[in-house]
């Protein structure tokens, strides 16, 4: 298992820091993953190399750069699995892919009357779209709840799916990390004529992905999470979907022609990309793709699943009845996010202390304060991993934790 | 490098795992106010009972960490039985210590803040700040409303 963190770690700059003295632990990759060399690389070379503005200019940097983004578009098609370029969709990040959805597909096919099925285990990002959207078109919100488990709770999901014209859920949880049965449910919503929509912020990272075999119609993903730079994040969406639906933004890059009277909007994909796009972080995104795959999706995978099961295993040792971890206690059922709570000290105390022994962990609601309230909790301490943490960073929190112990514990 | 000692001193613990204070009054005629920590999610209540311009009785409720739930307990005992005009001039003595500058930066009036006092650490972890000064906040809606 550390295998892959030992071939991997020197590649990442920020991890030969130290903080306070002390090496750097970094458990927060579900927040934003570190940048490896290869990645900086490559934006630091577009900058010096090639720099110019894409699509019009007929000189040779020009094209260059032009040719950059397009291959780098090329390299996500493929790592999604998608039938072509036209299909991907490059926005600021996945905040933006829904919002895109939401605007553009939700405003066009969406009536007074139609339901919206979301999960209780959303980022903000992909709710608070759809509250905007149903202020507007008063459209109905609908939740699947979880179980005690943290597992999405589906016994009811055919009644749930009843004249719902949009499912719209995360593929991987950004708190519990569960991984919930994503065909299972798009094949039930696609049975109802319904659209699925994907939040892939957390599972692109992390898991193999193939739109076809996960039976989605639209996913979102943010680059930053994925060892690409941040302001850069895709929207896939199934060609045909995107074909019928109108441009998100005007201005530049978006029209085949304008004039005093209207315009024409230009062809997938750039019909949705307005204006001069982030070309240098698009650029990164691509190094990021190609460093992923070097390793292999599968591996990564693998490695997340074994750390995992590794935390769960030791921490809960160690920590006893004092240590709530949620979320599916099957590793193979969630990814590498564990979001816990030690006995009844605040999550904002918990990485207080833990930031002394350099252990970078989140605190907080996560983005997804309807969860926190069906856990009961109104913030949780989050460690995650990522390709480039081993056993020996999970045992640093471990230590850590016994920290907080001493601080607040019972006196 | 600041450390843990500088934030969690012994008084800030012991309001932390003793609160004064903490509950409900009736309203009316006590008002009530809540504020939150969009950060991390604190919430705190404030329910104050004024009579003839004094605070005559404060309680919170809420849950968040160490820090605001302890500054509540603390600004609790500070405020009840005075003034408004010495509310205010507290608030704007903790703030100050806060390194908060409040209306048009003049320098704030140096008040006795009894045990807040101990939270003087907490300017040197950033982050921090808006836990402390969140009671403040709601204690100054609850006075308005
Ligand atoms: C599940 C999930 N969805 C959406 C987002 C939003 O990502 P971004 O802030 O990059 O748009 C995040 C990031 O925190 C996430 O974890």
């Amino acid at each position: 298992m550390s295998d892959l963190a030992a071939a991997t770690k020197a590649d990442f700059p920020l991890l030969s820091r130290d903080v306070y003295g002390k090496p750097i632990v970094y458990l927060d990759s579900a927040a934003t993953s570190q940048k490896p060399q290869a990645v900086l690389d490559a934006m630091d070379g577009y900058y010096r190399t090639v720099n110019a503005n894409v699509h019009r200019g007929a000189y040779h940097i020009a094209d260059i750069a032009t040719q950059a983004m397009e291959e780098a578009r090329a390299k996500l098609q493929h790592f999604v699995g998608a039938a072509s370029p036209r299909e991907i969709i490059f926005c600021r990040n996945a905040t933006e892919a829904v919002n895109l959805v939401a605007h553009s597909w939700g405003r066009t096919n969406l009536r007074e009357g139609d339901a919206v099925l979301l999960t209780h285990m959303e980022h903000h990002a992909n709710i608070v779209p759809w509250h905007m959207l149903a202020a507007e078109l008063d459209i109905e919100l609908r939740w699947l709840p979880l179980d005690n488990d943290g597992r999405l709770d589906l016994r009811n999901l055919d009644r749930l799916l009843d004249g719902v014209r949009l499912v719209a859920f995360s593929a991987m949880s950004n708190v519990l990390g569960t991984i919930p049965p994503i065909r299972r449910i798009a094949d039930a919503a696609h049975e109802r004529g319904a659209v699925v929509l994907l939040d892939g912020a957390q599972y692109v990272p992390h898991v193999p992905t193939d739109v076809t075999e996960l039976g989605c119609d639209f996913l979102a993903f943010s680059g930053h999470k994925m060892c690409g730079p941040t302001g850069i994040g895709v929207l896939w969406g199934r060609e045909e979907l995107l074909e019928a639906m109108p441009p998100f933004m005007g201005g530049g890059e978006m029209i085949l022609n304008v004039t005093t009277e209207g315009f024409l909007p230009n062809e997938l994909p750039w019909k949705f990309e307005a204006g001069t796009p982030a070309i240098a972080e698009v650029v990164g995104l691509g190094a990021a793709v190609d460093y992923l795959s070097g390793i292999g999706m599968e591996a990564v995978r693998r490695h997340d699943t074994s750390l995992t099961a590794y935390a769960l295993r030791t921490l809960t040792e160690r920590h006893g009845e004092r240590l709530t971890i949620h979320g599916p206690a099957e590793p193979a059922a969630r990814g590498g996010v564990l979001s816990f709570e030690y006995g009844d000290v605040h999550a904002h105390d918990i990485s207080q202390v833990l930031d002394e022994w350099a252990v970078c962990v989140r605190a907080g609601h996560h983005c997804a304060k309807p969860l926190m309230r069906c856990l009961g909790v109104v913030a949780t301490a989050r460690a995650s991993v990522y390709i480039y943490n081993d056993t020996s960073d999970i045992d640093e929190l471990s230590e850590a934790l016994d920290r907080v112990g001493d601080l607040f514990g019972p006196q | 490098m600041p450390g843990l000692e500088d934030l969690y001193r012994e008084i800030v613990l012991d309001h932390y795992r003793n609160p004064r204070n903490r509950g409900e009054l009736p309203c009316p005629p006590a008002r009530r106010a809540e504020g939150f920590n969009p950060l991390c999610g604190d919430e705190v209540v404030v329910y104050t009972d004024l009579a003839d311009g004094m605070v005559r009785d404060v309680r919170f409720g809420g849950q968040g960490c160490s820090i605001s739930q302890s500054t509540a307990s603390m600004m609790s005992v500070a405020v009840k039985g005075r003034s408004l005009e010495e509310v205010e001039k507290l608030e704007r003595s903790f703030k100050a210590m806060m390194s908060i500058v409040t209306d048009g930066g003049e320098v704030a009036p140096p008040a006795d803040l009894g045990d807040l006092e101990a939270l003087r650490g907490v300017v040197k972890f950033p982050v921090r700040i808006k836990c402390a000064t969140l009671c403040w906040n709601t204690l100054t809606e609850s006075l308005r409303s």
